[in-house]
């Protein structure tokens, strides 16, 4: 297993939903509703520590592998994430994203934590940075209202110059 | 080097920048979201913001820094509460973008001293009316958070015991 310990949470994003902890762990961890709002991408998760994880694009690639680290139906999930495509960001190394989700009044809170293990630039984390607020708000709206957002955007520039410059 | 304190937010909102414009200054659609807040920001610079609270305290009166209806809009932040840290004013910024028929609203809480116990605050609050602001915009159902559950008992038994 991954020491966890040596990972530091740089990008914390928190979203309310109006709805369960069972729709929102199902959303998080089905293909079914992955693939609507996090860029018709397919979630591939074998439900237990140590199991694998993928995030496979509709050709089929895969564009992130990873671990799961916890597996708390209902209250945690925390997988490894290497990004396998495009195959430039492979020199990326692992992070670890985390949602952890609770019951607030009749919402749900959910705090997704982006995790990193190396001193990682502010130009490398833009890429969460501007991702997972359009996802989150994608899979909210999915969620509340059926629909998801009409979201599609491409990696920051500063972020793929940052990785060019990687060794 | 120690960086101050600053809260950064993004959501995309299925809506117009003029709706969200509107239902972040006009009291009469933000206390339908913002957990029963009244919040008056229409106004030039040097104008006040003002909200005031379900119980009918006024709980703001800062200056109106930026407003460009309906793509940008600053004012300060001073809660006037006597339960809350008394420290100088913040300053709140709110950016508008079209994005593909949606809006893309930015939210940047900045100006803090170091170590700041507003700034905490904030920082669990924004997300709370931020997420509440899309669901009534999108769904015409607002949330009730825990959250503001909270605050506003607590706000009501200071005023009990006023």
């Amino acid at each position: 297993m991954i020491d966890t310990a040596k990972f530091k949470p740089k990008t914390v994003y928190v979203i309310y939903i109006a709805s369960t902890q069972e729709q929102v762990w199902q959303a998080l961890t089905s293909s079914e509703f992955t693939r609507k709002y996090f860029w018709q991408r397919d979630v591939e998760l074998e439900p237990k520590p140590g199991g694998a994880f993928a995030l496979r694009l509709p050709d089929g690639r895969v564009n992130v592998r990873g671990r799961v680290v916890a597996y708390d139906p209902l209250r945690k999930l925390s997988t490894t994430w290497q990004v396998e495509w495009p195959e430039e960001f492979r020199k990326l190394p692992a992070c670890l994203v985390t949602y952890e989700l609770a019951q607030a009044g009749e919402a749900v809170r959910l705090t997704m934590t982006e995790s990193h293990s190396w001193d990682v630039p502010d130009a490398i984390l833009s890429g969460g940075r501007s991702g997972w607020p359009a996802i989150l708000s994608s899979l909210k709206s999915l969620l509340e209202g059926g629909r998801p957002l009409a979201i599609a955007m491409e990696p920051p520039k500063e972020m793929i110059e940052a990785i060019k410059g990687l060794r | 080097m120690t960086e101050k304190p600053k809260f950064v937010y993004v959501t995309y909102i299925a809506s117009t920048p003029e709706k969200v414009w509107d239902a972040l200054t006009k009291p009469d659609i933000s206390e339908k979201y913002w957990f029963g807040y009244r919040v008056a920001a229409e106004g030039k610079p040097g104008d006040l913001m003002t909200a005031t609270s379900p119980a009918g305290k006024l709980s703001h009166r800062d200056p109106i820094i930026e407003s460009d209806p309906p793509r940008r809009l600053v004012y300060g932040w001073k809660p006037l509460e006597k339960d809350k840290p008394d420290e100088r004013p913040s300053r709140v910024t709110f950016e508008l973008e079209p994005f593909k028929g949606q809006t893309r609203l930015t939210v940047i809480h900045d100006e803090f001293d170091e170590g700041s116990k507003i700034y905490a605050m904030i920082s669990k609050g924004w997300p709370a009316v931020l997420s509440s602001l899309k669901s009534f915009l999108e769904t015409g159902r607002a949330l009730e958070s825990s959250w503001s559950e909270e605050d506003r008992k607590s706000t009501a038994s200071a005023e009990t015991h006023a």
